[in-house]
C-alpha cells in the first residue's frame, strides 16, 4: 500500500492506482469525462488534472494517468486547476454548443457560456467508444480517423463495418450520448456521428420476441464456445 | 577511389591496421573535385554538374590523375552548387555544367583560378579563393558538420580514413559506465529540443528494468525551415552510427532503430548503405570488433506526422501504430518501446558522442558555454544573405550568427525578428540580438534552441501573421488526441485569422493569453505545450502590432491584405507606367505621358508590386 494525501486527507491506496481511482475509491470528485474502470487510461479531456507535489516540485498532471507515489501530495482543486478546466469547458462547449451533457459540466465547473464561434458537434472524441470495441467486445469496428481539427468517429472509410456484431456497447459507454442506438421491429440501428448501420434481430423461438442482434449472438458463441442454439430463447424463456 | 573492405575486423588493431592502408593507398596531394551533392546544390542542379565533370574527365582521359566525389552538403546553399577543388580547397560557386570544361582545364590541369566563379565577400567586395577564407565558413566552429565536405557518404574507407570508429574502439576498451560518466563530464544535452542532459537518459536506461533495452535515433525533422538532422544523415551517416553504437554500448542495448521520414529518401538510402557496410566490416553487427558487444540497426521510415518527431509517438508509429504521443509520467527510458527501457537520441546529439569519446570530456568541455557545451546546427534561413547550415559553438551572440556568418538581410532591409525553436519556438526581436545562443538563454526569452531552425524576418514582416503561420502548422500536425491542443490550436487559429482580417475584437489579446496558458498546462504533449510560444513570444515583443490591427484596423508591416490600401498620389505620379506593367490584375490603367495613373480598388488584390517598382513614392500604402 501506498500513503499519499489529497486535498490534506490522508489515504491508502494499493500500488499502481492511479491519483484519480484513489480519489473515486475515497468519494473524493474530480471531473472527467475519458475515463472508465472497464478500458485503460487515455488522458485526452485534460479535466481530470490535479496538483501534484512530489519531491518538493509542483505540477500539474492527469489524475487518470498519473500512478501513485508514496508521499505523494495531491491538490484537486486550486486557482490554477479552476483556471484551466473552465477554459477545457470553454473549448469543450465551443465543439458541442447544444450537447445536454456537455452543458450540464460546464455550468457545474462555473461555465455559462463560451468565448469561442460555435460549431454544432455530439462527439466530444474522447475515445471511449473505440477503446470499449477494441478492449471490451475485442472487435474494433470503430476508430477516431484524420488528424488534429478533421478527427473524427468513424467505422473504416465510413462504410459499413463487417466485424461490428452491433452490441450497443459503444453507445452505453458515450459519456455525452451522442451515439444513439434503437431496436425497431426485428431491426437494430446504431447512429455513429458519421454513418449508421442496420442490425437483424435474433427472435425469440419461445415467446417471438426480438432480443439481440443476431451477429453478436453468434460472436458469443464462437468466442465462448457454446452450443448453436445456445442463444435460441430470449433470457426471459431460457431454463 | 578505394574499393569496399569486405574482411571482418575482429580487433581493434585490425581497424588500426586497414586505416592506415587506406591513407597509404591513397595520395594527399592528387586533385579532388568534391561536388556538394546536399539538398540545396543538387534542387541547383549539382547532378549535372556531377556529370559532366566525370565526362570532361573521361574526355580528357584524366581517369587515373583527378578523383571526383560527391559529397553531403556543405552548408553554404546559397550559393550551390558549389565545388571545392583539393588539395588547395579552391571554392567555386554557382558551378554550371558549362563552366566544367574550363575548371578541369583550367584549375585542375594549369592551376589556375577562375575569376567569375570565386565567392565575392560583400562586405568587402573582394574574391575570396579558398574554401576556409569565406567568412560564412570561417566564422564557424564545424565540428560535427565539417567532415560532410571530405567524404562520399557511401564510402565507409572516407570515414575510416578521416579517423571513423576509432572512437567506437576506445569506447570499447572502457567499462560502459565510464562512458556515460565521460559524456555525462562533457556536457552533452539532447540536440532534438529539450536539450536533456544525454548521460542522464542513457544512465536511466542502463538502470532500469526490462529483458532488452532499445536504442532510437529520431531523424524525424520536421520544421518548416530545419534540414541539419537530414543533412547530417545524408553526408555522415557513419557518423551518427558511430554514436549509436557507443551509446548502446554504454547503456546494454542490442537492438537499435534509425526512424527517418521518408520524405528523406537519399537520408534513408544514405544509412541503408552504412548499416550494411558497418555490418560487413563487423562494426555492427555480432562481436563488434571481437569485444563480445552485439548491436545491429534497423532503419524504420517514417509517414511524415510531425507529431512523430515526439518520442512517444515515434515508438507508437515504430511499433506500428498510430503515431500519437502518450502521457509521459513514466519515461521512455524506463517504459518505451514495447514497453521496454528505451533510449531514443536526436541524430545531431548521436554524431557528438564520437567526438567526446574521442577527444575527451576535457577537450569538449572547453567548447561553448557552462551549461551548453559543444556545438550546435542551425538551418538559417528566410531574409538572410547566406542561406544555409551553420554550426558554432554555443553562446555565441545572435547578431554574430545573423550579421556575420549570415552576412545580414538582403536589399538592405532591416532586421525585425528570428525565430528560433520552429514553430513551436519564439520570435526574438532585435533588441535581444546580443543574446547568447544558448539553451537555457533562448529558453528565458520565451524562445528555445529546439532542433535549431533560425528564421530571420525583416522589416516587412507581420509578426501577427507570422504567428498565425506557425499556429496554422501546428493545428495541421496536431495529432487531436487531447482537448487543448486540438480545440485549442483551432480556437487560436480562428482568433489570429481574425485579427489579420480586420475582424479582430477587444479582448482578443487577453483570450490568447488566457487560451495559452490553458495549452501549456494542459496538453498531454510538448507539440501542444509549445504551441503557444509564436503566440506569446510576439505579444511579448510586438504587442503594438497586435493593438494596430485590432483597434486601428491597421497592418503596421503592411502585410495583411484585408488591412491594407493601395492609392496614388497623383502630386508625384509622373505616369512613367512602370506600376501599370507589373500589375498583375490590370487594376492600374495608364492615363497618357506626364498623367497621374488611375488604380482601380475593385480589381486591386493588395500584392504591392506597384508598391515595390515605384521609386517615387507615388504608390501609397496604408
Amino acid at each position: 500500500m501506498v500513503k499519499l494525501t489529497i486535498n490534506g486527507q490522508k489515504i491508502q491506496a494499493e500500488e499502481g492506482t492511479t491519483i484519480l481511482e484513489a480519489a473515486q475509491d475515497n468519494n473524493i470528485y474530480i471531473p472527467s469525462l475519458c475515463h472508465h474502470e472497464e478500458v485503460s487510461a487515455y488522458g485526452a479531456c485534460r479535466l481530470c488534472l490535479v496538483e501534484v507535489t512530489k519531491n518538493g516540485r509542483e505540477r500539474l498532471v492527469a489524475s487518470c494517468l498519473y500512478e501513485v507515489t508514496e508521499g505523494l501530495k495531491v491538490k484537486t482543486d486550486s486557482e490554477r486547476i479552476a483556471a484551466n478546466r473552465k477554459m477545457l469547458m470553454e473549448l469543450l462547449l465551443a465543439r458541442c454548443p447544444n450537447n445536454k451533457a456537455v452543458q450540464d459540466l460546464a455550468r457545474k465547473l462555473g461555465v455559462e457560456k463560451t468565448s469561442f464561434k460555435l460549431d454544432d458537434n455530439d462527439c466530444i472524441l474522447c475515445a471511449l467508444c473505440v477503446r470499449v470495441c477494441q478492449e471490451v467486445v475485442g472487435v474494433s469496428a470503430i476508430s477516431l480517423v484524420n488528424r488534429g481539427v478533421d478527427r473524427t468517429l468513424a467505422t473504416p472509410y465510413f462504410e459499413d463495418s463487417n466485424v461490428c456484431i452491433g452490441c450497443g456497447s459503444c453507445a452505453y459507454v458515450c459519456p455525452v450520448d451522442a451515439i444513439k442506438f434503437e431496436d425497431v421491429g426485428d431491426t437494430r440501428h446504431i447512429y455513429w456521428p458519421n454513418n449508421k448501420m442496420e442490425f437483424k434481430l435474433k427472435k425469440c423461438q419461445k415467446c417471438g420476441r426480438y432480443f439481440a442482434p443476431q451477429a453478436q449472438l453468434d460472436y458469443i458463441i464462437k468466442k465462448a464456445g457454446l452450443a448453436p442454439d445456445a442463444f435460441d430463447n430470449c433470457p426471459d424463456c431460457r431454463d | 577511389m578505394a574499393k569496399q573492405s569486405n574482411n571482418r575486423l575482429s580487433s581493434p588493431q585490425e581497424l588500426e591496421a586497414l586505416r592506415a592502408s587506406i591513407i597509404k593507398s591513397r595520395d594527399a596531394q592528387k586533385p579532388c573535385i568534391t561536388v556538394c551533392g546536399g539538398t540545396g546544390c543538387h534542387s541547383f542542379g549539382s547532378e549535372g554538374v556531377t556529370d559532366a565533370f566525370k565526362q570532361e574527365i573521361k574526355r580528357q582521359k584524366l581517369g587515373d590523375k583527378i578523383d571526383i566525389k560527391v559529397t553531403g552538403c556543405h552548408g553554404f546553399c546559397e550559393k550551390g552548387p558549389v565545388v571545392v577543388i583539393k588539395p588547395k580547397n579552391i571554392f567555386y560557386q554557382q558551378v554550371k555544367a558549362e563552366d566544367i570544361p574550363e575548371i578541369v582545364s583550367e584549375t585542375v590541369v594549369k592551376g589556375k583560378i577562375i575569376d567569375r566563379l570565386l565567392y565575392t565577400d560583400p562586405a568587402t567586395g573582394k574574391k575570396i579563393t579558398y574554401e576556409h577564407e569565406v567568412p560564412f565558413y570561417k566564422e564557424q566552429k564545424r565540428l560535427v558538420f565539417g567532415s560532410n565536405g571530405l567524404i562520399d557518404p557511401n564510402v565507409i574507407e572516407d570515414y575510416l580514413a578521416i579517423g571513423g570508429y576509432a572512437a567506437l574502439a576506445k569506447a570499447l576498451a572502457m567499462k560502459p559506465e565510464a562512458v556515460i560518466a565521460e559524456v555525462k563530464k562533457a556536457g552533452l544535452r539532447g540536440r532534438g529540443g529539450g536539450g536533456f542532459p544525454t548521460a542522464t537518459k542513457w544512465e536511466t536506461c542502463r538502470d532500469a528494468e526490462g529483458d532488452t533495452r532499445y536504442i532510437i535515433c529520431n531523424c524525424d525533422e520536421g520544421d518548416p525551415g530545419a534540414f541539419m538532422d537530414r543533412s547530417l544523415m545524408e553526408g555522415n551517416p557513419h557518423s551518427v552510427l558511430e554514436g549509436m553504437v557507443i551509446g548502446a554500448y554504454a547503456i546494454g542495448g542490442h537492438e537499435g532503430y534509425i526512424y527517418v521520414r521518408n520524405e528523406y529518401p537519399l537520408a534513408v538510402k544514405n544509412a541503408q548503405i552504412a548499416i550494411e557496410q558497418a555490418e560487413k566490416l563487423g562494426l555492427l553487427g555480432k562481436n563488434i570488433l571481437g569485444s563480445g558487444f552485439d548491436f545491429s540497426v534497423k532503419i524504420s521510415r517514417g509517414g511524415g506526422a510531425f507529431v512523430c518527431g515526439e518520442s512517444t509517438a515515434l515508438m507508437a508509429s515504430l511499433e506500428g501504430k498510430v503515431g500519437e504521443p502518450r502521457a509521459k509520467y513514466v519515461h521512455t527510458s524506463e517504459k518505451g518501446l514495447w514497453e521496454q527501457p528505451t533510449n531514443l537520441n536526436n541524430v545531431e546529439t548521436w554524431a557528438n558522442v564520437p567526438l567526446i569519446i574521442k577527444n575527451g570530456a576535457d577537450w569538449y568541455g572547453k567548447i561553448g558555454v557552462q551549461g551548453s557545451q559543444g556545438t550546435k546546427i542551425f538551418s538559417l534561413v528566410g531574409k538572410i544573405n547566406n542561406t544555409g547550415l551553420i554550426e558554432v559553438p554555443m553562446g555565441v551572440a545572435l547578431k554574430d550568427i545573423i550579421y556575420g556568418i549570415g552576412g545580414g538581410i538582403p536589399d538592405g532591409k532591416k532586421f525585425k525578428a528570428v525565430q528560433t525553436g520552429g514553430p513551436s519556438g519564439g520570435c526574438i526581436p532585435e533588441s535581444l540580438l546580443d543574446l547568447p545562443v544558448d539553451f537555457d538563454e533562448l529558453n528565458k526569452a520565451g524562445s528555445m534552441m529546439g532542433s535549431g531552425g533560425m528564421i530571420i524576418m525583416d522589416e516587412n514582416t507581420c509578426m501577427v501573421d507570422i504567428a498565425k503561420y506557425f499556429v496554422n502548422f501546428l493545428e495541421g500536425e496536431s495529432c487531436g488526441k487531447c482537448l487543448p491542443c486540438r480545440e485549442g490550436l483551432k480556437r487560436m487559429s480562428q482568433i489570429l485569422t481574425d485579427i489579420t482580417e480586420g475582424k479582430g475584437r477587444e479582448g482578443d489579446i487577453e483570450l490568447l493569453e488566457r487560451l495559452s496558458a490553458t495549452l501549456i498546462d494542459t496538453s498531454l504533449c510538448a507539440l501542444g505545450s509549445t504551441a503557444p510560444n509564436p503566440v506569446l513570444t510576439t505579444l511579448r515583443y510586438f504587442r503594438d502590432e497586435y493593438e494596430a490591427h485590432i483597434k486601428d484596423k491597421r497592418c503596421p508591416a503592411g502585410v495583411c491584405k484585408a488591412l491594407v490600401t493601395y492609392s496614388i498620389d497623383e502630386e508625384k505620379c509622373p505616369g512613367c507606367g512602370l506600376c501599370v506593367k507589373a500589375c498583375p490584375s490590370e487594376a492600374i490603367t495608364d492615363m497618357g505621358k506626364k498623367k497621374p495613373v488611375v488604380l482601380d480598388q475593385e480589381k486591386c488584390i493588395k500584392c504591392g508590386a506597384c508598391y515595390d517598382v515605384c521609386k517615387l513614392g507615388a504608390v501609397v500604402r496604408k
